[in-house]
């Protein structure tokens, strides 16, 4: 059965997607900033002098990274069931994208130059004033680039939350699609709704990096 | 616990099957995806603008668009605007191919670009010939750079494969969910489909170490057997250019 491109359903879906991309926009938001948040204390813990803290550690980044996200956030709807979707789908994609950021942090504070510590020994500052006055004020600013690709890559990963039922673009796409047998139309709009979102910010990801020279 | 092996064994040919199915995603998405990746990626490097501007639009189309969608748009969309209906295995095939290999061909591109550019030289020096030139000279060079990223792409390619459970192919998710709803054992389905999960990951991570130790070797550099066992876990695949 051939059927072309129905111009009015797409008409009608397009302002119920563009509803749904508001909390697709406020998943990425939030779960870049818990990515932000928690990678940055997975590399400070990863550089802990004792082992029992660094083995532990990578070991769990390692199992978090080889694993799909999307069993990573049915089971964890599953298990957690009296919890928000939304905010399970955040926690889980924050978590997820943290142990990426955490080796960009990494990379981050491994380059501060070595005189920077040995000069926080010298005039003996505690560990803690070390990071926040010295080392960390010098990283974050190199590792900006990089933590908005990963945003990129998080935003487009999004569509996973429509899996436990978070209202977000695609859930809203599919349900159109299913109420009004347009999935053509809904899903070819979606599309062309990340395309024009993401295309122009990764433009502007390259130009800044670029200028950061990276 | 007992309950969900007990079930487990009882539908041990269909979970077998399962993974199967994941294993089959895995390998053919990849091959497309690698079959794509030399294509597109070599094109990137074309004299043509008309050659280049093609091999971009469609590497940032299929980028720029979620593999979510793309993977819906051919199952749900693609048999009504075309008639034509692709099994759901199939469809994950084409879907995961199409995308990785849309960020592979940034690997291939930042790879051969990587090589430096006195070698070229030097093959054109010697009156070689630009197909000679590239499989000679250049492509063993680039193929040893393009080994690492690549690993990280399978991965993630690997990562997506239980989407197949959305298009309703029976793949190792879809079994390990029957087989929990069957039981209700939540927590222990789950972490099962993690650990093999992770399994499969580090067996891919193996392979590809065993790859660049003999693509090295065939350049000269001998590596030493613990890199063999090292874990190169997926890193994210992201969306701006260039060497990565």
């Amino acid at each position: 059965m051939n059927q072309t491109f129905d111009w009015d359903a797409a008409g009608d879906a397009l302002p119920l997607l563009l509803e749904g991309f508001r909390v697709t926009l406020l998943a990425t938001v939030l779960g870049t900033l818990v990515a932000a948040v928690l990678g940055l204390a997975i590399a400070v813990a990863g550089r802990a002098p004792s082992r029992f803290v660094t083995v532990p550690v990578k070991a769990v980044m390692e199992f978090v990274r080889a694993t799909p996200l999307l069993v990573q956030l049915v089971g964890a709807a599953a298990l957690f069931t009296s919890v928000e979707p939304l905010t399970i789908g955040i926690v889980v994609l924050g978590i997820h994208y943290a142990t990426y950021t955490s080796e960009v942090y990494r990379a981050g504070i491994d380059g501060v130059p070595k005189g920077q510590w040995e000069a926080c020994r010298a005039l003996s500052m505690s560990p803690r004033r070390t990071w926040q006055a010295v080392i960390l004020p010098q990283a974050v600013r190199n590792v900006l680039p990089a933590l908005g690709n990963y945003a990129i890559s998080m935003f487009k990963e999004t569509p996973f939350l429509a899996v436990i039922t978070v209202h977000e673009m695609v859930f809203e796409a599919r349900s159109y699609g299913a109420d009004h047998f347009a999935y053509t139309e809904a899903f070819t709009l979606a599309g062309l709704v990340f395309l024009v979102a993401s295309y122009p910010t990764s433009l502007l990801m390259r130009k800044l990096e670029k200028r950061l020279g990276h | 616990m007992s309950d969900f092996f007990s079930t487990l064994l009882d539908e041990l040919p269909q979970v077998g099957a399962g993974l199967w199915v994941t294993v089959q995603a895995t390998v053919l998405g990849s091959l497309l995806a690698l079959l794509l990746s030399f294509t597109l990626g070599l094109a990137a490097g074309s004299g043509l603008l008309l050659v280049r501007g093609v091999s971009r639009t469609v590497v940032e189309f299929f980028r720029g668009t979620s593999l979510y969608i793309q993977l819906f748009w051919l199952y749900y969309a693609m048999p009504q605007l075309t008639g034509y209906e692709l099994t759901p295995l199939l469809c994950g095939v084409v879907a995961f191919g199409l995308n990785y290999g849309a960020y592979g061909s940034e690997i291939v591109r930042g790879a051969i670009n990587s090589v430096p550019r006195a070698q070229y030289e030097a093959a054109v020096a010697l009156n070689m010939t630009p197909l000679h030139r590239m499989r000679k000279v250049i492509l063993p060079q680039a193929w040893v750079q393009m080994i690492p990223p690549f690993t990280n792409l399978l991965i993630q390619l690997l990562k997506c494969t239980p989407l197949l459970w959305l298009i309703s192919a029976a793949d190792f998710m879809t079994t390990i969910e029957h087989i929990r709803s069957l039981t209700g054992e939540t927590l222990t389905a789950y972490l099962l489909l993690l650990a093999v999960y992770f399994v499969l990951a580090y067996t891919l991570t193996l392979l590809m170490n065993l790859l660049e130790r003999s693509a090295k070797r065939r350049l000269g550099l001998h590596t030493g057997g613990r890199s063999l066992l090292r874990t190169r876990t997926a890193e994210a695949v992201t969306t701006t250019g260039g060497t990565r």
